[in-house]
């Protein structure tokens, strides 16, 4: 049996038939990152002795007797952004290289309630700000489905840990796109929760109003499950909301998809659209209504967005002084040059450009201009998405506008590299839960079909994309 | 295309040591997605409200007790003196 071909689902059920043991589960995971690794270069960190060790424990409770929760014995990668407590924490930055988590972030907490076995630290763009993992300060991530091409950022490694069974299911974050681009990229599953619906205590924070934890996962059961395990109100995360909605069951037949005709002009590339084409087909076919609707804005919600984060990154990045904790240079003569050359060395060339960018957009005189107007437009995008959900249950669009480029082509030029995000950014904008699901590939690779739903309606998304891969 | 003394300017505000050649990069970088930016102007947007965060959320509100502890967090810090984080004097 292919051990690390198998769902959560199928895991659990192997482990409570003992057909399979979990120390057997950790131990194949663990040999696909020996032998795959090195040319995927997908983890920053693998944590061999306490996996094991967890897993042996989870044996035990088994040979117990114990009902296990669904996620126990499972292997599972964290996005390096999140907190483990006693584990390195980089966010792939100089600045944390040596950073040791002293707590665990909220999500952290509850799989370890439920047994998991946490495998290691996933790869990213530094500090989340990227969309091909290739501003690691630790080396680039691959695609495993192209050693030659980018897996999508900045949860990289993330989805190439999945795609290549290296990990059952992973913990991504997302603040413009960055777990549904590499979903895309690499032909995994990926979830953006709605804003708020899962805690984000112990994510290291980037742009606040944007951020989101968030699964990927083989499939949309898969991430189902780690969603529901993940999500709920936290009284360390004052943004956190409790759920509105229990899941329940929806009819397809009659449901309202939208396509928004401003997300199929010039720039897409033309197999992407087709491929997305016929996957709406097919919803059609199972009794999906298939109804265009018009997002008005959307050409300005990515130059919005550009300001938004930055803005939000630089002042959530004045954190990293030097003083502290992180990457210290103490050679100058006074404060402000322990501040200046800590940072100066510790951040990597696109922190830079965000910081420098956000600082610029909220500086005297440029304030009104920039951020305040990019705030304002953000209101005439959630309008636009509020008009349109009056005549659609959910909206359907492709994740990316191109397939996954080569290591390389874009890291020279941040603007092309800032238009990967067309599609996913207006999402966070606005807070709503979308799903990125593999839905076809051109050639060898992957295609993402997103769906975005209502706030707090990530069982309708998710029961969509259960529907396509039975 | 923004100013030299700007980006010096915007670099200092940052406390973003930057050398020569990243000054002149970011010059032109932060131009060029500047003018992409720009593009807002043609929007209209008066009697618009301000969005700062997605939703109407309500405070959620705990004790307000340490969690990890100071030990621990102290260790992080780059120098300590008597369980105080230590940094270069201030005052000349």
């Amino acid at each position: 049996m292919n051990l690390t071909g198998l769902t959560i689902t199928q895991a659990h059920q192997g482990l409570r038939k003992k057909q399979f043991s979990a120390l057997e589960l950790c131990q194949a995971c663990l040999n696909k990152i020996k032998e795959k690794d090195r040319a995927i270069h997908a983890f920053l960190t693998v944590n061999e002795k306490s996996a094991l060790a967890q897993a042996k424990k989870v044996d035990s409770l088994l040979a117990g007797g114990k009902k296990l929760p669904l996620l126990a014995g499972i292997p599972v990668a964290i996005k390096d952004n999140i907190l483990v407590e006693g584990v390195k924490c980089t966010a792939a930055s100089k600045i944390l290289a040596d950073y040791v988590a002293p707590y665990n972030a909220t999500v952290i907490e509850k799989l370890k309630k439920q047994e998991a076995v946490i495998l290691g630290k996933t790869n990213l763009d530094e500090f989340a700000m990227g969309s091909s993992t290739e501003n690691s300060a630790f080396g680039p991530t691959r695609n495993p489905h192209d050693l030659s091409r980018v897996p999508g950022g900045s949860s990289g490694g993330s989805a190439a840990a999945v795609a290549s069974e290296m990990a059952f299911y992973a913990l991504g974050s997302d603040t413009g796109g960055s777990i549904r681009l590499p979903a895309s990229f690499c032909g995994v599953a990926g979830l953006k929760p709605t804003y708020g619906a899962v805690s984000r205590y112990g994510l290291i924070a980037f742009a606040s109003s944007l951020d989101q934890i968030g699964p990927l996962a083989k499939t949309a059961e898969d991430a189902q499950l780690v969603f529901e395990a993940i999500a709920g109100e936290d009284a360390l995360d004052s943004t956190s909301i409790a759920p509105k909605s229990k899941a329940r069951n929806i009819k397809i037949k009659g449901l309202r998809a939208g396509i928004p005709k401003e997300y199929f002009v010039k720039g897409i590339d033309k197999n992407i659209e087709k491929t997305i084409k016929e996957a709406i087909g097919k919803y059609e076919k199972m009794g999906v209504k298939i109804v265009e609707v018009s997002l008005p804005h959307t050409d300005y919600a990515l130059s919005a967005y550009y300001i938004i984060n930055p803005s939000e990154a630089s002042a959530n990045l004045a954190r990293y002084d030097g003083i502290k904790y992180g990457y210290s240079d103490r050679q100058g003569k006074d404060l402000m040059d322990v501040y200046l050359n800590s940072r100066g060395k510790g951040f990597g060339a696109e922190v830079k450009r965000r910081i420098m960018l956000g600082t610029y957009t909220l500086s005297s005189g440029y304030y009104e201009a920039y951020y305040l107007k990019a705030q304002k437009v953000r209101t005439k995008v959630i309008e636009d998405f509020k008009k349109a959900f009056k005549k659609v249950d959910v909206i359907l669009t492709p994740t990316s506008p191109s397939l996954p480029f080569k290591v390389g082509e874009k890291v020279n030029n941040p603007l092309s590299m800032y238009l990967t995000d067309v599609y996913t950014v207006s999402v966070n904008l606005v807070g709503l839960p979308a799903l990125s699901l593999p839905v076809g590939k051109v050639g060898k690779l992957p295609v993402g079909l997103q769906i975005i739903g209502q706030p707090f309606e990530e069982y309708k998304i998710l029961e969509l994309g259960k529907i396509y891969e039975y | 295309m923004i100013k030299k003394e700007e980006v010096k300017h915007i670099a200092k505000l940052a406390r973003l040591g930057l050398n020569e050649k990243e000054t002149a990069t970011y010059q032109k970088e932060l131009s060029l997605i500047l003018g992409y930016i720009e593009k807002l102007k043609k929007v209209k947007l008066t009697g618009v409200e301000t969005t700062s965060h997605p939703f109407q959320v309500e405070n959620v509100t705990r004790r307000d007790e340490g969690r990890p502890s100071k030990q621990k967090l102290l260790s992080l810090a780059p120098e300590t003196k008597a369980g105080f984080v230590k940094v270069k004097s201030i005052l000349k």
